[in-house]
């Protein structure tokens, strides 16, 4: 199972054949195992890494700190849910140590971002501050590295 | 005037040139093939060993190590050996570190063969092994290994090429090139084959994180293995350290204070950086490991089913990363068949001559090659069986 994950979580695109014949098991097992994980939503959809840049299309990424006071009865959860539907939020987490939330921001350039920070996550209940930090390069995103690199060559036969 | 004499010693000019060097220079004249020849892995040395490396580098640990080589690595060797196989060796005295298992197999032959030793090298097997135990001043027997018996030597075949001047056996599973295990009762049945014979075992364990059915058994895990067998290990396969040259031998206090000498006088000590980089694959590597084999085997099992499909017939290798599959369904001979894959296809394997006579007939595939490359290198293989007849 674990296997299976790691291969999609690789590659989505492997057909159940594929995946069966690279872990040893049958390709009804594996059509089996992949619906199931569906349905348990341990997979929760198919997506595809693109490098936006090389498209030339504009993404600006934003890392906000925010930092709250929830009040007595409202949790971080209720805050994190105002914050979570905003459809520009990338991705939100909540910190220990010296703020609460880490808010990803992705927007068509630096000024929405600024917007955004400014009109709708600084102004929200219970939010006390933010900061915000413009992402200038992306090296590597969720274990993709994002640079060019040179490979390493070998020899074309050895021993 | 002086009669001049050769000035390559006699024993040298009869080395037969390796059979991968001939094959190496045809397939570097075509660099667009696909090459399934490559007897390293694909991967590179997991980052926090380069890093190590690079740390040892920049405290300027820049001078020779003791011989035998640093204690904190000889300690990490003793407690994985144990760890993993269940192999206790006291690092002070039962354990050397080489420049890769080469140097330890070199040095080896050189320390316990008598002049015209014989030892017995089950064959198709690794291509330094023969000529090593040659200029170690040995006889090499060897002795064939088959299909039919997935590769591991029989006893019956090894009696037969025993003579009472055999001193070794020198044995490797898993297997380069035909990827073949021995299970522990073979390997039992070996370690009494020369326990009997009071011969020593040299034991190239060089693949031993690298099986896929079941845990290696070392020819060191029983007690009377033990007291007779170099184990030879190192890092360049699981760990990926090829260029870094570092290997190991543990045994009997004896044989090994011996091959310390032998070491010593022949290299001094193994790289520096590299031992203290190697520390941090013993530590910290377990991961690492475990997703690279997890690769190989999804490999192993594409690339074998894949040749079954095409029809070149193939037992399930359950170690190391080689596929050697037989090609005796199209007629052709393991060079005419790696000669005019090549040409046609440009997809380079390696004939299994090349690994001793008892190659011909099969060829080795290496899956330690990206699996789009695999999948494309087994399409176009099958397209050429297809043409020859298959
Ligand atoms: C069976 C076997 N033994 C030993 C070696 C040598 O390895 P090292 O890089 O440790 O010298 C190899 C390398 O291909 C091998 O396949």
């Amino acid at each position: 199972m674990e296997e299976i994950l790691q291969l999609l979580s690789e590659d989505a695109r492997l057909t159940d054949a594929q995946i069966a014949e690279r872990t040893g098991i049958s390709e009804a097992e594996a059509k089996d195992a992949v619906a199931k994980l569906e349905k348990d939503k341990v997979i929760r959809r198919y997506k595809t890494v693109i490098d936006w840049e090389r498209a030339g299309i504009e993404h600006v990424f934003g890392f906000i700190e925010v930092r709250c006071a929830p009040e007595r009865g409202v949790g971080f959860d209720a805050v994190a849910e105002r914050i979570m539907e905003f459809p520009e939020v990338h991705s939100l987490y909540l910190m220990s140590g010296a703020y609460d939330f880490l808010v990803v921001i992705q927007g068509g350039n630096m000024r929405d971002v600024a917007y955004f920070v400014a009109e709708k996550l600084a102004p929200l209940d219970h939010v006390v501050g933010t900061a915000t930090h413009f992402v200038l390069r992306r090296y590597k995103v969720d274990g993709d590295v994002m640079v060019e690199r040179a490979q390493a060559k070998r020899l074309p036969v050895t021993p | 005037m002086a009669k001049t004499r050769p000035r390559v010693a006699r024993r040298v000019q009869t080395l037969r040139p390796s059979g991968i060097r001939r094959f190496f220079e045809l397939v570097e004249r075509m660099p667009e093939a696909i090459s399934l020849g490559i007897g390293e892995p694909d991967f590179i040395t997991p980052w926090r060993v380069r890093e190590a490396g690079i740390y040892s580098l920049e405290r300027g640990h820049t001078h020779y190590t003791p011989n035998r080589g640093i204690g904190p690595l000889l300690q990490e060797i003793a407690q994985y050996l144990d760890r993993r196989f269940g192999v206790s060796y006291d690092p002070d005295t039962e354990l050397v570190v080489t420049v890769g298992g080469s140097e330890a197999i070199d040095v080896a032959l050189r320390t316990v063969l008598e002049p015209n030793d014989g030892v017995l090298i089950p064959q198709p097997c690794f291509v330094s092994y023969v000529p090593c135990a040659v200029l170690a001043g040995g006889r090499a027997l060897q002795v064939s290994t088959s299909v039919e018996h997935d590769f591991q030597v029989q006893v019956d075949d090894l009696a037969e090429a025993y003579d009472e001047g055999t001193r070794a056996l020198l044995i490797s599973y898993p297997s380069n090139p035909t990827g073949a295990v021995m299970p522990r009762a073979g390997m039992e049945a070996l370690v009494e084959f020369a326990a009997d014979r009071d011969m020593l075992i040299i034991s190239d364990e060089i693949y031993a994180e690298l099986t896929y059915d079941g845990a290696h058994c070392s020819a060191a895990a029983t007690p009377v293995g033990r007291q007779r067998t170099i184990l030879v290990g190192g890092f360049s396969k699981a760990w990926a350290m090829t260029g870094w040259r570092l290997g190991f031998a543990a045994g009997p206090a004896d044989i090994i204070e011996a091959m310390v000498k032998v070491h010593s006088y022949a290299v001094m000590c193994s790289p520096t950086t590299a031992q203290e980089a190697a520390i941090e694959a013993l530590r910290g590597c377990d991961e690492e490991i475990d997703q690279m084999r997890r690769e190989y085997n999804q490999r192993r099992r594409v690339m074998l089913n894949r040749l079954n499909e095409m029809g070149l017939s193939c037992f399930e290798p359950k170690g190391a990363f080689y596929a050697f599959p037989s090609v005796s369904a199209t007629g052709l001979t393991s060079e005419q068949f790696a000669e005019r894959l090549l040409e046609e296809e440009k997809v380079a394997v390696v004939p299994g001559t090349a690994f001793g006579p008892s190659g011909e007939g099969f060829v080795r595939c290496s899956y330690a090659t990206s699996m789009p490359l695999i999948e494309e290198a087994m399409l176009r293989m099958a397209g050429f069986v297809s043409r020859v007849g298959g």
